[in-house]
């Protein structure tokens, strides 16, 4: 594959399963995406909608021991589903990174943080250490730490939640990837942060041509900052869309609801703020049909005995698992978009 | 599905992460358990019922035998230097580390279980004198104090068992304790107490069936050290004596021969004993160790 | 943090009260007359007296206590009734063999714990850690006792690898003959610190393992041994270096056991030899050494503990 091939990433039904006491749980049951250089791409989903679990499956980090994975997984035309971990290691770090979701744990305590960003840059890159260093303090300077020199010896216990988080996109960019992971990279941060750390990302990847995976449960988080959206139900992808596409023209009820729970600036206070009712469904025994038709508005009898493919909608690269989407005459209540 | 345990990623760290302390199969009872119950079952049987055994008197030094045999006919495990029987001896021998072990274990869980279950509940300066006093007291290496007091005391095996029980009470207290304390603040406990039960009533009916597990995992581990304590004392010469056996002093009397030279050397009177001895605390061993992880509510399951 | 020091310091100083008085009347509480067992039992009950007499030991216990305690703190343990040697002079002499015992065992327990937990915590409830913890769980049924004849058998007696009981070189005399001589004994010694080092390490490195940080440490390509080295390791370390105090107390009766049967110049050896010929002065002087200095070292790891992590201050 050349260097100048578009996808970079092509993941063919994916599916992820776990062997527990109560029998197979299957967090993953065949998710297909593709994603080109530079483009960022949403996932998002509920907890528990598998979209953390396929984020891992897809770098390859899940433990080997428990989970089952079958599929595709190709990263440039190679296929990294499955492959051996010193394979894997050669693409950790210099070519696919991941920002993980808790800056309090994924640090290590016990080694100041300057250690942890020279360590991959003197591994992979065979930077000197005087080199590395500098390079280490650069790269705390772009993700926007004050004082780098100081801040260099310093424990991540001494640091504040969203400079943690800072420290761990500065670790990630190191070796300079083509495509960062980002998992839930800003909850437990404050808002004010969050948006921060999120328009961090963001220059970053734009500064550096990255592409990237921006895994959430918020659909807000998302909104502005994605190519594509892919939304994730009880290990399904139920839609599928170019960001502005999904938000204007979105078919499935889930995204519907989604998008309604979330709370706005705009709502006048005290708004009740609109939860989806019911729980997501038991991955170990998913019952028949349609994943989300306990809890949608607009189930009907078929929607809870035959489960919706993905089909390909009139635009061009949106699809949606649907019987009856929204807005077409299939559905019985018309809805306004927001 | 929610059974988490590792929670920053939420629920579904569970996947990410599952937790591989023990596989859920081993949380049974397994083979290996009843056949350690039933091996020191057996062991506890044959000590009772000895002098009904057709066995040779254990300190009669029979000349018509040979010297040192190896196993034989005659004598099922062989002879030792002083032409007694080893089986023999090793079965009457038995009789030593069972009573010390579990009636040391007995005395010291009365000791310290009793008082360490009403201070644990009751707390307060009693509790705390009582708590500090059992700090300072296993702060005294136990096998020096054991090893003086019975040096000078006697070597009677009621006496043995006595200061090896006493001097077992601490730890006891400490573990018995911590375990009612556990217990002690939960909310089946004040509801009690609401009713009007008493203390005694409250400690019997609500705080003892569930410290139970703990005690008797526990008591099992106490009658195996006890035993190696025994065992230590009688192979430096300072338990029963002989003619008495006991495995210790079985070891002990291997050992000088060793010490003597190659020409009066007996294996099997080493390896005999230390083997039985081998086999009985590796059985308590797994029976504490299968018992307490079976009960232990507190290890998380996947 | 200096209020939680000074009340360790304060229950130091209890306990080692509390020890100094066991340790006295240990030996005082119980049946026979010292002064008779010193002239022995062929001597008349006059001149008996007089040496009780003059032994101060008819003053009322609590007097004998302090000026005991008065003699001990002027480093005076009294002298062996057999050999005449003061208990002091006895201490010195028998203590190095004692160190060098713990120093070799404890030695040979890590580098054999160490390894076999870090490649157990790798791979957890697969064939290796079935193995090494089964492995384990055996030796905890194979005290000193047992397995020290079994292996004076094989690897003295039988097999000549070793050197037999009474063979002791001091190391001053003979460096490798020395080793040659302690190896045996610290192997046996070594086993039930093999066992909880291994326990405590695998337990903590497995625990550790899962944490976020080293998921994370995954992701930026490093090694499998790099992370264990440097990431894993360290925090895991803590609970296993605070159970060193723990261990050599432990190892006491085991050392007692060795010293015995390989005939080594310890204070163990010296300890039974001395309850042997009832010579209670350096029983009692032996006894009070041991204990202090256990006390102690349980001591001085809590210390460095506190140092190390601030935090068990806090508790």
């Amino acid at each position: 594959m050349s260097p100048d091939d578009p996808i970079l990433l092509e993941v063919d039904n994916l599916q992820v399963s776990f062997a527990t006491p109560r029998g197979t749980l299957h967090a993953v049951q065949g998710v297909s995406l593709a994603l080109e250089q530079g483009k960022t791409l949403g996932i998002v989903g509920e907890s528990g909608s598998g979209k953390t679990v396929l984020s891992r499956a897809i770098m390859g980090l899940l433990p080997r021991h428990s989970a089952t994975q079958t599929g595709s997984v190709r990263y440039r035309g190679q296929e990294i589903l499955n492959a051996p971990d010193d394979e894997l290691r050669k693409l950790w770090g210099t070519q696919i990174a991941m920002v993980f979701q808790d800056p309090m744990t994924s640090l290590n305590p016990v080694l100041r943080i300057g250690q942890q960003i020279t360590e991959p840059l003197k591994l992979h890159l065979k930077l000197g250490r005087h080199e590395a260093k500098e390079t280490a303090i650069s790269l705390l300077t772009q993700v926007g730490i004050p004082s780098p020199q100081e801040r260099f010896n310093a424990y991540p216990g001494q640091l504040s939640g969203g400079m943690r988080q800072r420290v761990i996109i500065a670790i990630a960019l190191a070796c300079a990837p083509r495509l960062l992971m980002a998992d839930e990279p800003t909850t437990g941060l404050d808002v004010t942060v969050q948006a921060q750390i999120l328009d961090l990302l963001t220059t970053l990847r734009f500064r550096r041509q990255m592409a990237m995976i921006l895994v959430t449960h918020d659909l807000g988080v998302v909104a502005t900052r994605t190519d594509e959206i892919i939304v994730m139900y009880a290990g399904n992808v139920v839609e599928r869309a170019p960001t502005n596409v999904l938000f204007s023209r979105m078919k499935m009820p889930y995204t519907e609801a989604l998008l309604r729970s979330m709370p706005r600036i705009a709502n006048p206070s005290h708004t009740r703020l609109h939860a989806i009712e019911g729980r997501p469904p038991d991955l170990i025994a998913p019952p028949a049909g349609c994943p989300f038709a306990p809890r949608c508005p607009y189930a009907q009898d078929k929607c809870r005995n035959e489960k919706p493919p993905l089909v390909l909608s009139d635009d061009p690269g949106h699809s949606y698992a649907c019987w009856f989407p929204l807005n077409t005459p299939a559905s019985t209540k018309v809805t306004v978009p927001s | 599905m929610t059974e988490t345990l590792r929670s920053s990623f939420g629920p579904e760290s569970v996947l990410l992460a599952p937790h591989i302390e023990e596989p859920p199969e081993k949380k049974r009872l397994g083979p290996l358990f009843w056949i350690c119950v039933g091996w020191i079952g057996l062991i506890i049987l044959i000590a009772i019922i000895a002098n009904l055994l057709p066995l040779p008197n254990p300190s009669f030094q029979n000349y018509s035998a040979p010297q040192n045999a190896g196993p034989g006919w005659g004598h099922l495990l062989g002879t030792d230097d002083l032409n007694r029987d080893i089986f023999s001896r090793l079965i009457f021998g038995s009789r030593v580390s069972l009573v010390v072990g579990f009636g040391g274990a007995l005395l010291g869980l009365i000791l310290g279980g009793v008082p360490a279950m009403i201070s644990g509940y009751r707390r307060g300066r009693v509790d705390t004198f009582l708590n500090t006093t059992s700090y300072v007291l296993l702060a005294f290496p136990a096998i020096v104090g054991v090893l003086s007091i019975v040096a000078f005391w006697g070597h009677d095996l009621w006496k043995i068992t006595i200061i090896i029980g006493v001097f077992s009470g601490p730890l006891i207290f400490r573990v018995v304790r911590a375990a009612t304390l556990s217990y002690s603040t939960r909310d089946f406990v004040l509801a009690a107490k609401a009713l009007g039960a008493s203390d005694t009533r409250i400690l019997a009916r609500e705080i003892l069936p569930n410290i139970l597990p703990t005690i008797i995992s526990f008591g099992l581990i106490a009658v195996a050290t006890i035993i190696v304590t025994e065992g230590t004392l009688a192979f430096l010469g300072l338990s029963v004596q002989p003619p008495i056996p006991s495995w210790g002093n079985m070891l002990n009397e291997s050992a000088s021969l060793l010490a003597g030279g190659k020409g009066q050397n007996n294996p099997w009177l080493v390896i005999f004993p230390a083997g039985a001895m081998f086999s009985l605390l590796f059985a308590l061993n797994v029976v504490a160790d299968k018992l307490r992880s079976h009960f232990d509510v507190t290890e998380v399951k996947l | 943090m200096v209020k939680y020091i000074a009340k360790r310091v304060v229950l130091l100083i209890i306990i080692i009260f509390f020890v100094s008085v066991a340790s006295f009347f240990l030996v005082h509480l119980l049946p026979g007359n010292p002064a008779v067992t010193i002239l022995g039992p062929n001597d008349t009950a006059q001149n008996a007296a007089i040496l009780n007499h003059q032994l101060g030991l008819d003053k009322p216990l609590i007097d004998q206590y302090f000026i005991w305690i008065g003699h001990v703190f002027q480093g005076n343990l009294g002298q062996s009734f057999t050999t005449h040697q003061t208990t002091v002079s006895i201490i010195k002499q028998s203590f190095p063999v004692d160190v060098e015992l713990i120093v070799i065992s404890q030695l040979i327990a890590f580098l054999v714990a160490f390894p076999m937990a870090m490649t157990a915590s790798r791979r957890p409830n697969k064939l290796f850690d079935q193995v090494a913890n089964s492995t384990t769980f055996g030796m905890l049924a194979l005290p000193p006792f047992v397995i020290a004849p079994v292996f004076v058998l094989l690897f003295a007696v039988q097999w000549h690898v070793f050197p037999g009981p009474a063979s002791y070189v001091p190391i001053s005399q003979n460096f490798w003959s020395n080793l040659h001589t302690m190896l045996l004994p610290s192997i046996v010694l070594a086993m039930g610190s093999i066992v909880l080092y291994f326990r405590l390490l695998r337990n903590d490195l497995i625990a550790t393992l899962q944490e976020d940080f080293i998921t994370m440490a995954r992701s930026k390509g490093l090694s499998d041994r790099r992370i264990m080295w440097r990431h894993a390791l360290r925090p895991s370390s803590v609970s296993f270096l605070a159970s060193v105090g723990v261990t050599i107390g432990g190892l006491l009766a085991g050392t007692f056991v060795v010293e015995l049967l390989l005939q080594l110049p310890g204070l163990g050896f010296q300890l039974i030899s001395s309850t042997n010929q009832d010579d209670y002065t350096v029983v009692q002087g032996i006894t009070l050494f041991v204990a202090v200095a256990i006390v102690l070292l349980n001591f001085l790891v809590d210390f460095i503990f506190t140092i190390v992590d601030p935090r068990i201050a806090r508790d």
